[in-house]
């Protein structure tokens, strides 16, 4: 393992509450907008964590008095459970891979000194941010948040005498949820633009990190997702308040009560179809940044280039487009007509095949390679685990047959927990392991508490979701708030509901550990030097004052180039043309 | 740390393979099922061969090519040619989507979405409204009387609405747990007059949501008799937890005297 040279600091490193009060700023520069976009983040996965506590220990303990709450009744329990979906699904897996991240990084891994539109930015981050204070607003509203789920399926959603939750707090989770899209597609064109326009000279695009590109085709499905989701959240909208009925049919009655007689010709299933249009195409934007630093990580700690790069690039534009196509997997008990799903369930297993191609290109680059055992590996080989775990289930849910037993029960829980929940946490705890110096002043986290954190956050992680594909098998319908008074069968899957739970318990306390090292390592921090993982890409290089960055060589260049004269074992994008290993090695 | 990884995959591989291999499923109870069991143990067969593959490669990978020394890399290793990268695509396209093809032809082959092609499969409209569900009977003339929102007091015993003064619906059967008989063809009638519900019996392989404004129909054929669970598998609200019902498969005969005599 190569421990970076600690190196005395060279520019003034600002101290803690420099960094409170960047974080705070109205700032157009793209280092701090990423910043503010991961602490946004931050909070909103320490409440889905802390909803998801209380949740688990509902589920196997409703009569618990949590202090502050008291007794949780079912409907409070479905109100965290949305919260939770929403704020993970939302402001954490698409904001912090893609905003966070990308924002902090994309300029520098191209050669750019901003975002095409700086100013454009800062709307982005601070609409979304809004976005953000709406949808916590709702949680302290008269009926407390929305209990349809992240899906908010109608006429559940639709209706205010459905359920508590149903009035202001669901038009707040409307509102919220589009001011997100705005800012999301903001985003999105920034990144498209910045990515086509300021690559510095050389900068090819067959020569762009897999991190860039990953954040390039997520760009796109965000900018054709997110506008889909903007329709429909707004004709849901429509439907509670101004009387129409996309979404509701003639003939409801709800508590007794024939309500909104006007309403004719609607159908729930519309809904699902335009909701699932963007929620599919949604999952790869959470986790295609994370396929992105895992390529990027395994390569530079392999010391290996990336094996495959350009089929790691198709690859990843084939699950763009491909994504689009397979909405209808998420409805094949849905009442849509039963002709459409061998359509849907073909192509989905299509998409099998890229996603294999990326594990086994992984798997290719520490092939041969000289691995250096980082906290970043760790969690990168963490990543492709669980994604081999979790995707693995992807394929039988596809199955229509099978998928008429197994839908809406734990075992879909198991499986987005694993590939999109786990796997894309563990993308994201590897990029802050490995990029904490370009966040926090050229510091680094301390790599003993990092490794306690990996195993305990790896293990639990198996420890929590893995239980619930058995949960799934036996039937256990999903979004039950207790087991007490439900069906005879579920209530004798009690102890491994409690196994879970305790599971749970240990993976939420090994964040303590991230946490701790997170804080501390902002002031303590080691210092790091310009370099400190050998790496290639742009965002590590010194570029002279007033020398432009002109880009020589791919990003993933390692190996042996003492016969250039260099006794390191990789060049960097942005290091002289005459530095190679072997010629046939230089192409584009 | 390389070896701590390499053994910690190989027991979640392992765990997992031993764990996936219990029987969690419920014993079947209906017709169809069987080949839905089939399937699904050939997708756990099929994709624990590729989870077992893949999981003990990354171990040993990792585990083989850890660095033992401060040393540069031996070099560029070579890109893997457009054949081998196209070779990996063609099996893995042929797996999936063969295993895939199999269980697609089951969706057609178990058929249960649509009207039953059985001579005189056993009528029951199953209702569900938050958090309850209602079966209805047609009774002894296989009609369905008219209903009447309009219509509707549980607590009069009329949930559903029924026009007492329509013929056809003078004897149908109004119940909270729901029979059927061993060995014959089952359609249900899905409706939900609120929200989104879903129908769910484990033990029959069968799911299926109820949606307003949708009329869908099911069918399935009881192998066994005793009591089962129906579990709704939709959120429909506060309740969902709660909301299942008795079913009970009997014989025959006694589905016969149950019809006379309604209780």
């Amino acid at each position: 393992m190569s421990q970076p040279k600690s190196s005395p600091a060279q520019v003034a490193h600002p101290s803690s509450p420099g960094i409170l009060r960047q974080i705070l700023s109205f700032s157009t520069d793209h280092k701090t907008i990423g910043l503010q976009y991961f602490f946004l983040s931050l909070i909103a996965v320490l409440l889905g964590m802390a909803l998801s506590l209380i949740m688990r220990l509902h589920i196997i303990w409703p009569q618990l008095r949590i202090p502050l709450l008291g007794e949780i009744k079912p409907e409070t329990y479905l109100a965290f459970m949305t919260m939770h979906g929403t704020l993970m699904v939302f402001f954490v897996l698409s904001t912090a891979p893609q905003s966070g991240f990308g924002n902090l990084l994309l300029p520098s891994q191209i050669g750019a000194k901003q975002m095409a539109f700086p100013v454009l930015n800062m709307l982005s981050l601070w609409t979304t941010v809004v976005s953000f204070v709406v949808m916590l607003a709702a949680l302290f509203v008269t009926g407390g948040a929305p209990i349809s789920g992240w899906t908010q399926y109608p006429p559940l959603s639709a209706i205010e005498a459905a359920a508590p939750g149903n009035g202001l707090g669901m038009d707040l989770w409307i509102v919220s949820i589009a001011v997100f899209c705005f800012a999301s597609l903001m985003g999105a064109i920034n990144f498209l633009a910045t990515t086509l326009r300021l690559r510095a000279k050389g900068m090819s695009l067959m020569r762009m990190p897999l991190t860039v590109w990953s954040w390039f085709v997520t760009s796109m499905l965000i900018l054709l997702s997110f506008s889909v989701l903007l329709a429909a959240v707004l004709l849901l909208f429509s439907d509670r308040h101004w009387g129409t009925s996309f979404y509701l049919p003639a003939g409801l009655v709800v508590n007794g009560i024939a309500i909104a007689t006007k309403n004719a010709g609607g159908s729930p299933l519309l809904w699902q179809h335009l909701f699932w249009f963007f929620g599919h195409p949604e999952v790869y934007i959470a986790i295609l940044p994370g396929m992105g630093v895992t390529s990027h990580l395994i390569s530079t700690f392999s010391r290996k280039r990336v094996f495959a790069y350009r089929a790691m690039v198709y690859s990843m534009l084939s699950i763009g487009v491909l994504g689009f196509l397979v909405w209808g997997h998420h409805m094949f008990v849905a009442g849509m007509n039963p002709n459409y799903v061998m359509a849907f369930s073909t192509l989905t297993l299509v998409i099998a095949v890229p996603s294999g191609v990326k594990t086994i290109n992984w798997l290719g680059t520490l092939w041969g390679g000289r691995i250096r055992f980082t906290t970043p590996l760790l969690f990168s080989v963490g990543f492709i685990s669980l994604f081999i775990t979790g995707g693995l289930t992807g394929p039988i849910l596809a199955q229509p047959e099978v998928d008429r037993y197994l839908h809406d029960t734990y075992f879909v829980v198991a499986h987005f927990h694993m590939i999109m929940g786990m796997a894309g946490v563990f993308a994201l705890f590897a990029a802050t392991y490995f990029w904490f110096p370009k966040m926090f002043a050229d510091r680094l986290m301390n790599e003993s508490f990092g490794r306690i954190h990996f195993w305990m956050t790896f293990i639990g992680a198996y420890a929590t979701f893995l239980p619930m594909h058995f949960l799934g098998m036996a039937g256990h319908p999903r979004r039950y708030s207790q087991i007490q008074g439900s069906a005879e069968y579920i209530q004798k899957l009690l102890p491994l509901q409690t196994f879970i739970t305790v599971w749970a318990i240990v993976l939420i306390t090994a964040q303590l550990v991230f946490l701790f090292n997170f804080f501390r390592s902002m002031r303590l921090g080691k210092f790091s030097g310009a370099n400190p993982w050998d790496s290639t890409t742009l965002e590590w290089a010194v570029p002279k004052p007033g020398q432009k960055i002109v880009v020589n060589h791919g990003p993933y260049e390692f190996g042996d180039f003492q016969s250039s004269g260099s006794q390191r074992d990789f060049v960097m994008q942005s290091d002289s043309p005459f530095l190679t290993s072997n010629p046939s090695d230089t192409r584009p | 740390m390389a070896v701590a990884l390499l053994i910690i995959i190989s027991l979640i591989t392992v765990g997992s393979a031993y764990f996936f291999g219990q029987s969690w499923i419920p014993p079947l109870a209906s017709a169809h099922g069987a080949n839905i069991d089939h399937q699904f143990k050939l997708d756990l067969i099929v994709m624990g061969v590729v989870f077992f593959a893949t999981q003990l490669a990354l171990g040993l990978f990792v585990w083989k090519f850890r660095a033992r020394d401060a040393k540069a890399s031996s070099g560029p290793i070579a890109e893997p040619s457009a054949r081998v990268e196209l070779m990996w695509m063609a099996i893995a396209l042929a797996l999936f989507l063969g295993t895939n093809f199999v269980g697609a032809t089951l969706w057609a082959k178990a058929g249960i979405t649509g009207e039953s092609s059985a001579k005189s499969p056993v009528q029951v409209e199953v209702n569900a409204v938050q958090f309850q569900w209602y079966f209805r009977y047609p009774g002894a003339d296989g009609k369905f009387g008219r209903t009447d929102t309009k219509l509707q007091d549980a607590s009069e015993g009329n949930p559903l609405g029924l026009d007492r003064n329509d013929p056809a619906a003078k004897d149908d059967v109004v119940t909270s747990v729901m029979f059927l008989p061993e060995n014959r063809e089952a359609e249900l009638t899905l409706r939900a007059q609120d929200v989104i519900h879903s129908f769910f019996v484990p033990e029959f392989r069968v799911k299926q949501d109820a949606v307003p404004g949708q009329t869908i129909r099911i069918h399935f054929v009881p192998t066994m008799m005793g009591d089962f669970d129906i579990a709704c598998a939709e959120l429909c609200g506060l309740g969902h937890y709660r909301m299942n019902a008795k079913l009970k498969v009997v014989s025959e005969d006694e589905f016969k005297k149950m019809q006379q005599q309604p209780k």
